[in-house]
């Protein structure tokens, strides 16, 4: 090592040691820091005096002078520091209560209606469903034409569009990525695509704009409406409970049939009626329906060779009931006192 | 559509209370939404019991001691002479309004005090019966509502109609469907039993016809396929009779007079539209069926005058409009109480025209619901005659004419269904006979073809049975859903790969989740203006929800920042958010680009607080840089993740590799003054793909190829078993000299036996020239194989100091 070496590390140790004694905020963080600078085993400054025997014989006395005054300014400050921190600390040793809290940590949260979204799709995932994506602005052909919408008929009222111009909309259902999906991948094909979709809904207490969806599709040789019935009901005792009774009601979508909707019983009244399920004992939790020929046709598959079924689910209506929450726009908000409810 | 129970029986005769009709029309053919008590006027009536009765000296009455559940049992006199102790008996609490229109109250009755009233069916107005109280056959516990133990009056059921099932949107077609699920026969309601034949023959005509006085001519019959007309003479307009009132307004409707309510009930019972025009207000004897034109207009029933255009079909007379085909007629011609010749139209309107005319119109009514989704178009011919038939019994009139322009549908194509295939669908074995038992039950004529197969004719009014597996539904939902096995079986893996975006977005969210960020999912129209977007490139909604902000946002950051006003308001200044969601920029007339975005945005305390410090620290610049790393990190695994200074108000741009993901900034909201700095950070995640997969009706399932993982797998690295050697260099800075400048002459001239290079320490101020800073930072060194040699160390020293001094004029630091 050479002198200006052996200087420089000198100097460095000097510039910084008075901020680092300064910032020990009680004796245990001192005795660190003392340790640090000039402790026996590692400190800073006997690393620097091992290097002190590398020098050459005429440089050695210059090179002691240095350290020397280097190490009594750092012990002055030192000391200095220490009696400060004497001062402030308190005088019982068995001051130091355990009681106190915890140095604090934000939590963060995973949105409601997201939670919804892992806990159906884990149960799927278990059933050996992948993950399809598909676009929000849609061509109308994928929302509406392949899925088997007359043109200009009241089944086109029950989706209420937005537009954006040249046959073009925002999609008004997950249903889109069946065609899409089925159109890439060959049989056998088991999705589920969650995303967002949008209706010409003004915002009100049970209604938005824009909402989560999750579709599920199902297409290979053999497969039936009973397939899609115990499936299904297996979903809703997993995810509601092992005794939940489930009821399929015929109900009509263009792209599946025969189409049905999925009820479970009443968790509140246990099916005897009561103002949660409008007196009916059962709650609306998804629409169903074996895919249409004219879908599969759409994709450009043998509808006499495959067959399949589909369910679409709102988890936002899951997500309000399960929490008791009295309006869809809170979920819009980001409201941090909202937000927080949820942390984990 | 609301259906009345007694009606619904006098259809067909089931003999089911309301409750199981509601069950049976759920289960097997649409869902009953509403199901209502018509005699809400009893709603507050309880069951009770008597437990004590003693007779009122030298009166009729008694007095009593009843238990009406509510826990306490109350003193009731009572002037019925069959008062029993343990039977019950309905029973009005102080302060229940009686049928009659007068209030229960508690009162003194020769010093008795009377907390209610046990109740006659007189009282309830349940009949004439008033000899007694109204002794009640339940054993329901006292407090149950009346309505519960004893179904009184008729229940109006409200059935959610589909646009498929326009047959259903009318008593018969309801009651077709329970005929089918019960057994029973159909059979002409009652009310219509005792209607004298019109006695008069129908002229026909394809496309016009006349008799004296009224000629009817439609333009083109692809706008109205049929249109009948009768003529009713002699007529008295006035008041409907008890079961044609009790029709009307068991639906919901409003009793107007014998002849509208005749009409009403017609399209409620058979689904058949009808309307009646005032015969001496139709100019010229003349009805045409035409489109309207450009500068008429008409005043409609409701008063409001409509402008007419080609688009829309009306019925006119010699000269002008006098009603718009099948949505509502014309004020002119109205029925009124001076009537006593009536027009009845019963037609057949093609429902893309009735569609567009109500639309034009901006007015939707019961008539063009039902023809924009399809009557029964052999009804027609039946339904005219019947509707004459009414108006002349219910008015004293007598029919003179009928008249029917239009030709007779063209007969139903065939469909088969294979019971093969009705099993291999519903993943059940279903007889032939059941299937054709089913299928004729509900009017499905069935004969029988190859292999066990059915040739099926659908009935005239079931227009949405055009496939053999719309057939399949009808056996399935007939037969029952709750029938069909409930068995999980094996299925074969599915070809398709999670898509990549999911995989991130769980990621990143839990990243941030453990940085103690908060999930939003926000709408994402915004106003557009933020961030100097270009006009071309925003997103417009053609027909947006608010004028204010009809474009699709160009950026999450800006949703967040809108967010983040929104807590503000609110006194929320600690404010921690994130999202991970779509992006559309316009690329002409093809569909936006679409990106999944991440962005974070953190403004006010980094931590919670703590009693160690008086006040947390607020989130900084630097808080937000480690955000945007450990973010960066988990969205672009395996990449190297570096962050640029870029010019404001951009502070870093994010780089994964040599690709640029995004950004970090700070943010400029409207906020309060009391507000702490916001930071955001956004990364692009990756496009998702709106390119059409194939064209219509083909597939593309030859380009499939298989995903491997994008990231290579970390190698592993030999543990070091030699020493390491460190020192630190403080070195003065000129100010425009960058860290990141000094930095890279470090690691570059330092070379592979550099293990760490840690910026520690940052200066200004006392012994530090101005016009510069001074940083320190510590180097390690570590050779695999052997000690590091002071004289290789001090070299390396010596070079860097060089080096530094020679490229960017930095000097070390000497005390
Ligand atoms: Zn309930």
């Amino acid at each position: 090592m050479s002198l200006p070496a052996f200087i420089a590390a000198l100097d460095l140790l000097a510039a910084d040691a008075p901020a680092r004694i300064g910032a020990a905020v009680d004796l245990e963080a001192w005795t660190e820091v003392r340790n640090a600078l000039v402790g026996r085993q590692s400190g800073r400054l006997t690393d620097i005096m091992a290097g002190l025997g590398a020098l050459a014989k005429e440089d050695r006395r210059e090179a002691g002078q240095r350290a020397n005054s280097v190490k009594v300014a750092i012990e002055e400050a030192l000391a200095h520091r220490h009696a400060e921190l004497a001062a402030a600390a308190p005088k019982s040793g068995s001051s130091f209560d355990l009681s106190m809290p915890a140095r604090g940590r934000w939590k963060g949260a995973v949105h409601p209606v997201s939670l919804v979204i892992d806990e159906v799709i884990e149960i799927f995932r278990e059933l050996g469903f992948t993950i399809a994506l598909g676009p929000e602005a849609e061509h109308a052909w994928y929302n509406f034409g392949a899925l088997n919408f007359p043109d200009d008929h009241p089944a086109m009222d029950l989706h209420d569009t937005l537009y954006l111009g040249d046959g073009q909309v925002l999609r008004t259902h997950t249903s889109p990525v069946q065609v899409r999906t089925l159109q890439q991948y060959p049989p056998p094909v088991r999705v589920l695509a969650p995303g967002n979709v949008y209706r010409r809904d003004f915002f009100d207490p049970s209604h938005a704009p824009m909402f989560a969806q999750i579709e599920g599709l199902v297409v290979d040789e053999g497969v039936s409406f009973a397939d899609l019935k115990a499936t299904l009901s297996h979903f809703a005792r997993r995810f509601f409970g092992s005794t939940t009774q489930t009821r399929f009601r015929p109900s009509y979508f263009p792209f599946t049939e025969p189409s049905a909707e999925m009820d479970v019983q009443c968790g509140v009244c246990s099916g005897s009626g009561c103002s949660v399920c409008k007196q009916s004992g059962w709650i609306e939790i998804l629409g169903a329906g074996m895919v249409h020929p004219a879908v599969l046709e759409a994709a450009g598959l043998d509808s006499e060779r495959f067959t399949g079924w589909a369910f679409g689910m709102g988890p936002a209506r899951t997500a309000i009931s399960r929490h008791g929450i009295p309006d869809i726009r809170i979920l819009y908000d980001a409201d941090v006192r909202f937000l927080d409810q949820f942390t984990r | 559509m609301n259906l009345s129970h007694e009606w619904l029986a006098r259809f067909v005769p089931h003999g089911r209370d309301a409750a199981a009709v509601r069950h049976l029309i759920t289960a097997h053919v649409a869902t009953v939404e509403g199901f209502e008590r018509l005699r809400a006027d009893l709603s507050s009536f309880v069951v009770a019991r008597v437990v004590e009765s003693e007779k009122i000296p030298d009166t009729k009455l008694s007095w009593n001691k009843v238990d009406d559940g509510s826990g306490t049992v109350l003193e009731v006199v009572c002037g019925a002479p069959n008062v029993t102790v343990g039977a019950t008996y309905p029973f009005a609490r102080a302060g229940t309004m009686m049928p009659a229109g007068f209030t229960i109250e508690k009162k003194k009755i020769r010093g008795f005090t009377s907390n209610g009233m046990l109740c006659s069916a007189r009282e309830l107005g349940l009949g004439e019966e008033h000899d007694g109280i109204l002794a009640l056959e339940t054993s329901a516990a006292p407090g149950t509502a009346l309505l519960d133990v004893l179904p009184l009056g008729d229940v109006r059921l409200t059935v959610d109609v589909l646009p498929n099932r326009p047959d259903l949107l009318s008593h018969l077609g309801v009651a077709r469907e329970i005929s089918a699920l019960t057994g029973t026969a159909l059979q002409r309601p009652a009310e219509l039993t005792a209607l004298a034949s019109v006695g008069v023959v129908p002229v026909r005509g394809e496309d016009r016809v006349q008799v004296a006085g009224l000629s009817v001519r439609i333009d083109d019959v692809g706008d109205c396929p049929q249109y009948g007309a009768a003529i009713v003479t002699g007529l008295t307009v006035g008041p409907s009779p008890d079961w044609l009132r009790a029709c009307v307004e068991a639906v919901g409707g409003r009793s107007i007079n014998n002849i509208v309510d005749a009409t009403n009930y017609l399209l409620h019972g058979f689904g058949q539209p009808m309307h009646a025009f005032d015969a001496t207000k139709i100019g010229g004897g003349t009805i045409v069926v035409r489109r309207g034109r450009a500068g008429e207009t008409l005043v409609t029933l409701d008063g409001t005058e409509r402008r007419l255009d080609a688009t829309m079909l009306v019925i006119a007379d010699a000269t002008a409009p006098i009603a718009l085909a099948g949505v509502i007629g014309g004020r002119a011609s109205e029925v009124t109480s001076a009537t006593t010749t009536v027009v009845l139209e019963v037609a057949l309107f093609a429902p893309g025209v009735v569609r567009a005319t109500r639309r034009r119109a901006g007015l939707s009514t019961d008539a063009s619901y039902r023809f924009e989704r399809g009557i029964d178009p052999a009804a027609v011919a039946e339904q005219l005659a019947l509707g004459a038939a009414l108006l002349a019994h219910l008015g004293g009139g007598r029919v003179d004419a009928l008249l029917h322009a239009g030709a007779a549908p063209s007969a139903r194509a065939t469909v088969r269904v294979r019971p093969a295939r009705v099993a291999l669908v519903l993943g059940e074995t279903i007889g032939g006979d059941e299937i054709l038992r089913l299928l004729e039950s509900l009017g499905f004529a069935c004969a029988p073809g190859a292999d066990g197969a059915f040739d099926v004719t659908p009935p005239s009014w079931r227009h949405d049975v055009t496939r053999e597996v719309d057939l399949i539904e009808e056996v399935a939902r007939l037969r029952g859903f709750d029938r069909l096995p409930d068995v999980l079986k094996g299925v074969r893996p599915g070809t398709v790969p999670d898509h990549p975006l999911f995989a991130t977005y769980r990621r990143v969210r839990d990243a941030l989740v453990a940085e103690g960020l908060h999930e939003v999912r926000p709408l994402p129209f915004t106003s557009g203006h933020p961030a100097g977007a270009a006009a071309a490139e925003l997103v417009r909604v053609m027909n947006p929800l608010a004028d204010d902000e009809p474009f699709l946002r160009r950026s999450v950051l800006d949703t967040l920042a809108r967010r983040a006003e929104f807590n503000l308001n609110r006194m929320q200044g600690d404010v921690r958010l994130f999202e991970v969601g779509t992006t559309f920029v316009a690329r002409g007339t093809a569909l936006p680009l679409e990106a999944q975005h991440v962005g974070l945005l953190v403004m006010g305390a980094r931590r919670p607080v703590h009693f160690s410090e008086a006040q947390p620290p607020a989130f900084d610049a630097w808080d937000a840089k480690a955000l945007a790393s450990t973010l960066a990190t988990a969205a672009f695994p395996g990449a190297e993740i570096t962050l640029v200074p870029a010019a404001t108000p951009v502070l870093w741009q994010v780089r994964a590799g040599e690709i640029v993901v995004g950004e970090v900034r700070q943010l400029t909201l409207d906020a309060p003054v009391w507000a702490k700095p916001a930071f955001g950070v956004e990364l692009v995640l990756g496009e998702v793909s709106s390119t059409p997969i194939a064209a219509p009706g083909h597939h593309a399932h030859g380009t499939v190829t298989s995903r491997s993982r994008a990231d290579a797998p970390v190698r592993y690295r030999a543990l070091p078993v030699t020493p390491a050697a460190e020192f630190d260099l403080a070195l003065l800075v000129p100010d425009a000299v960058a860290a990141s400048q000094v930095e890279e002459v470090l690691r570059s001239v330092s070379g592979p036996q550099l293990e760490r290079c840690e910026l520690f320490d940052e200066f200004r101020g006392a012994g530090v020239p101005v016009g510069t800073r001074s940083l320190a930072w510590r180097l390690t060194f570590r050779h695999p194989e052997r000690t590091l040699r002071e004289k290789e160390i001090e070299g390396r020293r010596t070079l860097l100091l060089k080096t530094l001094e020679a490229q960017l004029g930095v000097r070390p630091r000497t005390a």
